[in-house]
């Protein structure tokens, strides 16, 4: 078997594995929590008789045990189970599956995260070999002193400031990132813009030292000697004989940023009313709507396990002594 | 109402029909000894005061969730209470400006049997928005969702003095009491109870109602989205409505200040005072019937102790926490529940001011010097809690008060905290009557005693007071129930908070309401486009 295909196979099969422990995890943590959805939902005006209601008609009143069965085997058959929000209705055209929750939000996620990939990869990557290329010099460190500060300010500052300026004094793009599914595409982009560009300038500064750092680690070694000696000119030596070598820490860096921004942004999401996953996580753990909750902490999961692999495929198939091992 | 008062009601109608120009009624305002400026704002509000239809009116609201639904038996908060009272649903009741409780669904209603028995006849040729005619068993059907057996909805307690509800006929429906109670419209006005249209013995809960707005689109915990109904039978101003949930207050503020939202509730206390020198804003300052609280129980040690409960009572500064965590938007409390603006409110005697050394002598009399007692916080209770915790314990120290701050967290804070640690913060938002707000809080029987406190006279008092008919001996009553919260009551009343928010001045209004925000609810349908 290919090496490619069997790694893949195995850590398809070892993710498996850590979604079941991850599951288990998820479970007991949300059966910890104090409270319950009936007390969350009524809040204060919860008396003993509406909760005992609450808690039968959502068969929260059966054991853990019975509960994790059913939700497990139901998300193996596909079937993430229905939101308790609406579910306590008498009449069943209430009740929302989470599927139908979780669907739209996860579209407006996986649209912002790959909106903010789309801008952010390349300037990260083009900014990590400009810097290498001229370590040292004015250019890089007025790089690394700008990406550094930006990293190194909250992400809800950099929100304000942006949406300040270019929503309320330029009024260049939208204040609120409010979309639907009858947004139109080029409106849809216009609105992700503002918390586009605030994701852009948290994650850019991660990704371009790691860029540079690697290269300059590769461009000490023996064969970019080599490379120079032959006369090569310094564009030729990093693009074609330091990346080439560098991209496996390259792209572990680029999978651990995106998958921070399907299951991270949580507080631009809040700043900018976009509808995304994070907010609906946070909303549905402090109301206790656990189906909705396990669903998100399974998908954050999965998400991390299948970008990890991602990094580790493109390190094999960039490293040809891991692609063709003896 | 002096004479003046009465010309200048008089000027005022007239202005907003048209009748008089702006030189007659400053001449005669200024003469009557207004000042220029206030009689200048008298006439374009005035000039204003005349509804018309049309626009998009949208708004950005502290509020929402995803877990929402249009199921009133869920409704907790600042978004949805709106959908019942004047959104898509339409109660039976309202209330107006004033505070009184006029027909809307209904057309008319009566006491009789010494306000034991109810007769609501019902508005004829209404629909709900899907077309169906509502009907007396609408109502019916309506009210036993909120009190049958299995109910889930927290109208429940509102309703509990109900013994039965029948239809009599299609327009007409009646309602036995289990005591008298000559305030009980009142509880229908609640924004549980809109009315629900029963298909074969349940109620549609999608959001199809009778109301003057027909939902158009629902994202929970994002955006909602109504049309104006054309059927209504009292229609609302504008042509659409979007409710924004924006939940960070700065996020509204800008939104408010890039013009994508007309209105904005929760404003930000800490600058407001920029938010005001906004060009186009309005401030929407209502103070309203809600307040914060710090109930003791009563029944555990120290505070069953009188002395102890009134020497804490006379060791917090109020009028402090009212400048510091209301930024002086807000009114110090009394230990009365009851707003100053309701009916029966009454000012219990000596006020409870800041007075340190009384505390002292008090705690001495009991013997108790050198108080240590725990207060539990949490942003949960009300914005600024744990804050005003901090300043409460810094008031004390003075009396030789030693208070114990507890940062309790926010989740899970009604259930496991409040009524059950022996001293904690609370908020109380407003009920209509001043029978609900005594009942729902300081009942003996009450599910929310959170003071578990059970004084024989003042629960020998209630159920009088709500069956009287007689206006001056409720009167009389009401005080003497005031009075014994304001003395014996572990209740300590600390402040009542006003709503404050922000609004375009593109937006007109009239007269607002105090018993909720947004006033009352019903600004959706009473606001209109200047």
């Amino acid at each position: 078997m290919h090496p490619v295909l069997r790694t893949v196979l195995q850590r398809l099969g070892l993710g498996v594995l850590t979604l079941l422990a991850v599951s288990v995890i998820i479970f007991s943590s949300l059966e910890l929590l104090p409270g319950g959805f009936a007390e969350a939902i009524l809040g204060q005006s919860a008396t003993p008789e509406t909760v005992a209601a609450f808690n039968k008609s959502l068969g929260l009143d059966r054991p853990a045990t019975t509960r994790y069965v059913e939700w497990v085997t139901g998300v193996f058959t596909g079937d993430l189970g229905k939101s308790f929000a609406g579910a306590g209705g008498w009449r069943s055209d209430n009740v929302r599956t989470v599927t139908s929750i979780i669907g739209p939000r996860l579209y407006n996620t996986f649209f912002l995260a790959a909106l903010t990939a789309i801008i952010a990869v390349p300037i990260a990557l083009a900014l990590g070999l400009l810097t290498a290329l001229y370590r040292n010099s004015w250019f890089d460190r007025v790089c690394n002193a700008l990406t550094l500060t930006t990293i190194a300010s909250p992400e809800f500052f950099v929100a304000y400031i942006l949406m300040f300026f270019f929503a309320v004094k330029l009024k260049i793009f939208y204040p609120l990132s409010t979309v639907n599914a009858d947004t139109p595409f080029l409106e849809h982009v216009s609105r992700a813009m503002l918390p586009a560009i605030t994701l852009t300038l948290v994650i850019i500064a991660h990704m371009m030292r790691m860029t540079r750092a690697s290269i300059i680690a590769l461009l000490s070694s023996p064969y970019i000697e080599m490379a120079k000696l032959k006369g090569l000119t310094g564009r030729q030596v990093i693009l074609n004989h330091a990346l080439p070598n560098a991209w496996a820490p390259i792209a572990t860096v680029i999978a651990f940023n995106l998958a921070y921004l399907v299951v991270g942004v949580v507080v631009v999401e809040v700043v900018f009313v976009y509808p995304g996953i994070g907010q609906l996580m946070v909303d549905s753990v402090s109301s206790r709507d656990m189906p909705v909750a396990q669903a998100c902490a399974l998908i954050f999961a999965a998400t991390y396990i299948l970008l990890n692999l991602l990094a580790d495929i493109v390190a094999i198939v960039t490293n040809p002594r891991l692609l063709h091992p003896k | 109402m002096t004479e003046f008062e009465f010309k200048l009601e008089q000027a005022k109608s007239a202005v907003t029909r048209g009748k008089l120009s702006r030189r007659d009624f400053m001449t005669f305002a200024v003469a009557g000894g207004l000042s220029i400026a206030a009689a200048n704002s008298l006439f374009i509000r005035a000039a204003r005061a005349q509804a018309k239809p049309g626009g998009h009116f949208r708004v950005g609201l502290g509020h929402g969730n995803t877990t929402d639904t249009f199921d009133p038996a869920t409704w907790a908060h600042g978004m949805n209470f709106a959908w019942g009272k004047g959104l898509t649903g339409a109660p039976l009741v309202r209330v107006d400006p004033k505070g009184g409780c006029v027909p809307y669904l209904a057309e008319s209603f009566e006491p009789s049997d010494g306000a034991k028995k109810w007769v609501f006849k019902i508005r004829s040729g209404v629909t709900f928005h899907n077309g169906k005619t509502l009907t007396a068993d609408d109502v019916v059907g309506t009210v036993n969702y909120h009190i049958g057996p299995d109910s889930k909805s927290p109208g429940k307690a509102y309703l509990a003095g109900v013994a039965s509800v029948k239809a009599d006929g299609a327009d007409t429906v009646i309602f036995e009491l289990k005591g008298a109670d000559a305030d009980f419209p009142y509880n229908l006005t609640n924004y549980q109870f809109p009315i629900l249209s029963i298909v074969d013995g349940k109620p549609d809960l999608s959001g199809n109602g009778a109301g003057p707005y027909v939902l158009d689109g629902f994202e929970p915990g994002v955006k909602v989205h109504f049309k104006r109904n054309p059927n209504a039978f009292a229609p609302g101003n504008f042509d659409e409505v979007t409710q924004l949930s924006i939940l960070d207050p700065a996020a509204r503020t800008n939104a408010f200040l890039a013009g994508e939202v007309d209105f904005i509730d929760r404003a930000d206390l800490k600058t407001i005072d920029l938010l005001k020198s906004a060009p186009g804003t309005e401030i929407y300052n209502v103070s309203g019937y809600q307040y914060y609280n710090a109930p003791m129980l009563t029944d555990v040690a120290p505070f069953d102790k009188l002395e102890v409960r009134q020497a804490l009572k006379w060791a917090i500064n109020r009028q402090d926490l009212v400048d510091k965590v209301l930024f002086g938007y807000g009114k110090p409390g009394n230990d009365s529940p009851i707003a100053s603006a309701m009916k029966f409110a009454f000012n219990p005697e000596p006020v409870y001011g800041y007075d340190p050394d009384k505390a002292k002598s008090l705690l001495k009399q009991a013997g108790m010097e050198n108080l240590k007692v725990d207060l539990s916080a949490a942003d949960a209770a009300f914005a600024g809690s744990v804050d005003c915790a901090l300043l409460m314990a810094e008031h004390a120290k003075a009396a030789g008060i030693e208070i114990n701050v507890i940062r309790e967290p926010n989740d899970g804070y009604w259930d496991n905290v409040w009524i059950k640690k022996p001293w904690s913060h609370c908020y109380w938002g407003g009920r209509p009557t001043a029978d609900a707000m005594l009942t729902v809080s300081l009942a003996a029987d009450a599910a929310w005693n959170d003071t578990r406190w059970k004084n024989p006279r003042f629960n020998e008092l209630l159920p009088l007071a709500r069956a009287e008919t007689d206006d001056a001996k409720r009167t009389a009553m009401y005080a003497e129930m005031q009075q014994l919260v304001h003395d014996d009551g572990g209740q300590m009343v600390l402040m009542f908070s006003n709503y404050v928010g922000a609004l375009s001045t593109k937006v007109a209004h009239g007269d607002l309401n105090a018993d909720n925000d947004h006033d009352g609810g019903y600004m959706y349908d009473r606001w209109w486009f200047a």
